[in-house]
C-alpha cells in the first residue's frame, strides 16, 4: 500500500460549444420530439401572425388624418390618423383646448416627481413635503381660479392627467391606510382587530364598480342638504378605500412571514411596539412583498379605467368620448383602443421593472 | 440569600387553561452570581427564564428583578428590559441590519446615545466578543458561532446586569460551540449576573456558582455543579445525568 501523492490538476477552461448558438438551439428549442413539436407549431403560428400584424399596423398603415385615405385602407391597413386627429381629445379629455397647456405642465412636473420619488437618494423627509408642494401646485394649474388662470371645474379634466391623478393619489393615499389596517388586524386589542378585518372582508366583497357606484350615487342621498362632495374627491376616496383593502391584505402577508424571534429579540432590547414595527418588522416584511405590491399598484392604475361609469372622462373614457362623437372616425375605434393600450403598457411596464430592480437592491442588503 | 436579583417568590404559570407549565417556582439568584438550568425538554427552563425579562407572564406568585416587582405596567417591563440582556437559541439578528447597526439600534433608539457614541461602544463590544473585523457584514454572511458572538455582544450594548441564555449553543455546529463558550466564561468573570440554560455540563462545572435542574414545571434539585454532578439528591436528576452525560 503505497501513500498517493497530490497531483495538483490546473485550471480548465469551460467547455465552450454548449453555448455556441447552435448547441443552444439544439439545446433549449429542439431537445426531444416534444420540445421540437412544440417549437415548430409556435414559430408558424408566429411567422404567419407577425408578418400580417406588421403589413397592417405599419407598412399598409394611413399615418394622416386623412378619412378618405382612411376609409380605403379600411381591412388592409390600419388608420393610425383617428389618433392623430384625436390625439388632444384622446389625452385631454374635455379640458377646455385653448388651456390644455395647463393639464399638459401638471402632469409632467407630476411624472418627474413620480421619477425622482423612484430614486434612493431621494428618499429624504423633504421627498414627502415636496410632493405635498406638486400636488397643490397641480391642483392650482388644473382648477385654476387664482393667479389669472381661468376656473376649470373638476367635471372637465379629463385623459391622461386624470388617469394619472386618480393613480398616484389613490396609491399615495392608500399605502398609509393599508399599513395601519395590516397592523390593526394583528392588533391585541380585539375591537381594532375586528374593524380592520371587517373594513377589508367587506371591501373585498364588493366589485369596484360598485363601491364607485356608491361613492358617486348614492353617498350624496345621505348627505345635508346644500353640503355636496365633489364627485371626483367621492371617487378618490373609493378608489383609495378599494385599493387599501388589497394593498392590506398584501402587507399582512409580509408580516405574517416575520418570525416571532425576531420582534422578541427587539422587544428584549428595550424596543417599543412601534419601534419594533418601524425598524425591525416593516422594512423586513415590505422588502418581502414588494412584487406584489407592485403587482397591486399596477390594478390601481389599470382599475381607474373604471370611473367612466360615473362620468368622469379618464384615458379609457376620453377616447370613447372622442370617438363616439363622431360619426366619421367611429369605424377606426379599434385604432384607437390599440394606442391608449399601448399608453398603459408602458406605464405598468415601467412598474414592473422598476420592482426588478428594488427586489434586486432588497436582496444585495440582505446579503443574499 | 441577602439582596437576590432576580427573586421567585410561588410563581405560577399557565399556558391556556390546563396547561401548568410553573408550578410553585422558589427561586433566587444573588448578584453576580452564575446560575445554570437544566432538564429533560418542556421541562419549563425556557418558560422560566422568559418570565425574568417578561417575554412570558406568570399568573401567580411574585416575581422581583433588580428590586422591581414584575407586573402588567409597560413601565415595568421597560425597566426591566434595560436590566436584562438576552441571548436566543436561534440567535434572531436583524437580517436587514449590518453587524454594527444591530448593535446600535438599541442605544440609539431606546437610550438615545449620540449615533457616533454607540458606533464607539459597539465596536469595543464587537472586540470583546473578538469580532470587530466582521461590523459591516449582514449577519446572514456570518458562520453560526460568529452570529452568536454578535447576538451577545449586541444584548451588552444595554450594559445590562443580568444576562440570560437560551441553550445559546444547541444550534450550532460541534466545532463552533467551544469560540461560544469561551466568550461566555470570559463573561463569568466579570461579575455580572447569569441565568443560563444549557446542557454544556463542561460549562457548567466551569463557570456555575449552582445548578437548577428541572422538570415537570418544577424545580427539583439546586445545588452546586459539583455535589449536582457527583451526588445529584434525587431519582430524575440522577436519570437525566445519565442520559446526558452517556453513562
Ligand atoms: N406559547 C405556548 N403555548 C402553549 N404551550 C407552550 C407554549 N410555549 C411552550 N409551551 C409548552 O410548555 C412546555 C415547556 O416549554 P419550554 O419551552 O419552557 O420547555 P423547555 O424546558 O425550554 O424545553 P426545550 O429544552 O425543548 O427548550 C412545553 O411542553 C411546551 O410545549
Ligand atoms: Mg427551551
Amino acid at each position: 500500500m503505497s501513500a498517493t501523492s497530490f497531483q495538483p490538476i490546473a485550471a480548465r477552461p469551460a467547455p465552450t460549444d454548449s453555448r455556441s448558438l447552435p448547441a443552444w438551439l439544439r439545446r433549449n428549442l429542439f431537445g426531444d420530439w416534444k420540445t421540437a413539436g412544440s417549437t415548430i407549431v409556435l414559430g408558424a403560428l408566429l411567422l404567419w401572425f407577425v408578418p400580417q400584424f406588421l403589413n397592417w399596423s405599419l407598412l399598409q398603415a394611413v399615418w394622416a388624418p386623412d378619412l378618405k385615405a382612411c376609409r380605403a385602407a379600411e381591412g388592409v391597413g390600419a388608420c393610425w390618423g383617428v389618433v392623430a386627429e384625436k390625439f388632444r381629445l384622446i389625452i385631454f379629455g374635455r379640458y377646455p383646448f385653448g388651456e390644455q397647456w395647463r393639464p399638459l405642465v401638471a402632469t409632467a412636473l407630476m411624472l418627474a416627481m413620480l421619477v425622482a420619488s423612484c430614486t434612493r437618494p431621494l428618499w429624504k423627509p423633504w421627498l414627502a413635503v415636496l410632493w405635498v408642494v406638486v400636488l397643490a401646485v397641480f391642483f392650482v394649474l388644473m382648477y385654476g381660479n387664482t393667479l389669472g388662470l381661468t376656473k376649470v371645474e373638476t367635471d372637465r379634466w379629463g385623459g391622461l392627467p386624470l388617469t394619472i391623478l386618480l393613480a398616484t393619489l389613490s396609491i399615495l393615499m392608500a399605502f398609509p391606510i393599508a399599513l395601519a389596517v395590516a397592523l390593526g388586524r394583528r392588533s391585541d386589542l380585539p375591537a381594532i382587530r375586528v374593524f380592520c378585518t371587517l373594513y377589508v372582508e367587506l371591501i373585498r366583497g364588493v366589485p369596484l364598480i360598485s363601491v364607485l357606484f356608491m361613492a358617486s350615487f348614492m353617498f350624496p342621498l345621505f348627505m345635508p342638504q346644500g353640503l355636496t362632495i365633489d364627485v371626483l374627491i367621492r371617487v378618490l376616496v373609493g378608489m383609495t378605500l378599494f385599493a387599501a383593502a388589497y394593498l392590506a391584505e398584501v402587507i399582512r402577508g409580509g408580516l405574517q412571514a416575520i418570525p416571532k424571534g425576531q420582534i422578541e429579540a427587539a422587544a428584549t432590547l428595550g424596543l417599543s411596539y412601534w419601534q419594533i414595527q418601524r425598524k425591525i418588522v416593516l422594512p423586513q416584511a415590505l422588502a418581502m412583498v414588494v412584487p406584489s405590491i407592485v403587482n397591486s399598484f399596477i390594478s390601481i392604475f389599470k382599475d381607474t379605467s373604471l370611473v367612466s361609469i360615473v362620468s368622469l372622462y379618464d384615458l379609457t373614457g376620453a377616447l370613447d368620448m372622442a370617438i363616439n362623437a363622431d360619426a366619421n372616425w367611429k369605424p377606426f375605434k379599434l385604432q384607437g383602443y390599440l394606442f391608449i393600450a399601448l399608453i398603459y403598457f408602458i406605464f405598468c411596464f415601467s412598474m414592473s421593472r422598476y420592482s426588478q430592480w428594488v427586489e434586486k437592491q432588497v436582496n444585495k442588503s440582505k446579503g443574499r | 440569600m441577602s439582596d437576590p436579583i432576580i427573586s421567585f417568590d410561588k410563581v405560577n404559570k399557565w399556558y391556556g387553561n390546563n396547561f401548568h407549565v410553573l408550578r410553585d417556582i422558589d427561586l433566587q439568584v444573588g448578584r453576580g452570581e452564575r446560575i445554570v438550568v437544566c432538564g429533560p425538554s418542556g421541562s419549563g427552563k425556557s418558560t422560566l427564564i422568559r418570565c425574568i425579562n417578561r417575554l412570558e407572564e406568570h399568573q401567580q406568585g411574585r416575581l422581583i428583578v433588580d428590586g422591581v416587582e414584575m407586573a402588567d405596567d409597560v413601565k415595568v417591563v421597560d425597566a426591566v428590559r434595560k436590566k436584562v440582556g438576552m441571548v436566543f437559541q436561534q440567535f434572531n439578528l436583524f437580517p436587514h441590519l449590518t453587524v454594527l447597526e444591530n448593535l446600535t439600534l438599541s442605544p440609539i433608539w431606546v437610550n438615545k446615545m449620540p449615533k457616533k457614541e454607540a458606533q464607539e461602544k459597539a465596536m469595543q463590544q464587537l472586540e470583546r466578543v473578538r469580532i470587530a473585523e466582521q461590523a459591516h457584514k449582514y449577519p446572514l454572511q456570518l458562520s453560526g458561532g460568529q452570529q452568536q458572538r454578535v447576538a451577545i455582544a449586541r444584548a451588552l450594548c444595554l450594559t445590562p446586569k443580568i444576562m440570560l441564555f437560551d441553550e445559546p449553543t444547541s444550534a450550532l455546529d460541534p466545532e463552533m460551540i467551544k469560540e461560544v463558550l469561551d466568550v461566555m466564561i470570559e463573561l463569568a468573570g466579570q461579575g455580572i449576573t447569569m441565568v443560563c440554560v444549557t446542557h454544556e455540563m463542561g460549562f457548567a462545572k466551569a463557570v456555575a456558582d449552582s445548578v437548577v435542574f428541572m422538570d415537570e414545571g418544577q424545580i427539583v434539585e439546586r445545588s452546586n455543579p459539583h455535589d449536582f454532578f457527583n451526588t445529584p439528591q434525587t431519582e430524575r436528576s440522577r436519570d437525566f445525568l445519565a442520559k446526558i452525560l452517556g453513562h
